[in-house]
């Protein structure tokens, strides 16, 4: 692009392909999913549950081997609303991205938070898991359509202040 | 769900961010002048020529004279690495060298194309100069420069 016949701007893209391979640990965990579960793994040193499942414990470096199955319940730690739209975006704005800490397990991951206004999301919120159809299980998360708040009062902070 | 238990989990996954970049006062200049077919530099206070040019001397962080100066088209290899089977996103589809090559004039070498057809002809030190892309396909990026080429083939 010029302007008075000088260079201004440059598209100077950036894309990688990636050919995925998702490891036995991760495996595991996204065939629990086709099956509708949760599943994370308990290390033998420090208890600790992991989910999504690591195959390794990232504080002790042991294997991991026990598979725990984690229920649908959670308390959502942090989150945040999504104003902004950008490319490629399906969700309506504004959206909640939350870091969920599912019952049971000592490691939160994101989610989307919906049937609530995004206004009345917080700390502490009780949610579960909401799954599509069992036909549209697969080894992808994309098997939960989202969370979604589970009436429980709210969990008190000392549950979760670990999890910030 | 048997059927998967055996079989390795992949997934296709592309990571691409369209970015545009807009251009200051140097690097729109040095944008400009390779899609005019020239390399310019930008010259230090201690009389170092920078190429590709900044706005700073990296040396000192003093600001650099801002009216560039031109250098090359040739120049020197200073090292090279041979590819042999090149993939689909670099710049050619048949062997070729990423070559660092300082142009004369310039104190600094820039990273790019050395298309010297194999191995065995090249080697640092070698004289080179650049190939610019057709007028009509220049842009002002350092992909105007299709390739630097032996000095002595063209």
């Amino acid at each position: 692009m010029t302007t008075d016949d000088e260079v201004i701007m440059l598209d100077t893209p950036i894309r990688l392909d990636y050919d995925f391979s998702a490891g036995e640990a991760q495996s595991r965990f996204l065939r629990g999913l086709t099956t509708g579960k949760f599943l994370g793994q308990r290390c033998p040193v420090c208890s600790k549950v992991y989910v999504p499942p690591r195959g390794s414990c990232p504080t002790d470096g042991v294997a991991l081997a026990e598979d725990v199955e984690l229920g649908n319940s959670g308390t959502v730690t942090t989150y945040c609303v999504v104003n902004v739209p950008f490319q490629g975006q399906s969700i309506e704005i504004p959206y909640i991205c939350a870091q969920i800490l599912l019952d049971g397990a000592n490691l939160s991951f994101m989610g989307l938070i919906q049937e609530i206004p995004a206004d009345q999301v917080r700390m502490g919120l009780r949610v579960e898991a909401v799954w599509k159809d069992p036909s549209e299980w697969g080894p992808t998360m994309a098997s939960v359509k989202y969370f979604k708040p589970n009436g429980e009062p709210d969990a008190d902070y000392d549950s979760y202040k670990e999890y910030l | 769900m048997t059927d998967i238990d055996d079989e390795v989990l992949r997934a296709q996954h592309v990571l691409e961010f369209p970015y545009k970049r807009s251009l200051g006062p140097v690097i729109g200049a040095f944008s400009t002048g390779l899609r005019d077919g020239h390399l310019l530099g930008a010259r230090t206070r201690a009389g170092r020529v920078v190429f590709p040019p900044t706005e700073y001397d990296p040396d000192t962080g003093e600001d650099t004279d801002g009216d560039l100066v031109e250098v090359g088209p040739s120049g020197v290899v200073r090292s090279w690495a041979w590819t042999d089977r090149p993939r689909p996103d670099q710049p050619l589809d048949r062997p070729f060298a990423w070559a660092l090559v300082q142009p004369d004039g310039a104190d600094t070498s820039m990273l790019h194309v050395l298309d010297a057809g194999s191995p065995d002809s090249c080697y640092s030190g070698m004289r080179v100069t650049a190939r610019f892309r057709p007028f009509a396909e220049r842009v002002g990026s350092v992909r105007d420069i299709e390739a630097f080429v032996p000095e002595d083939a063209t």
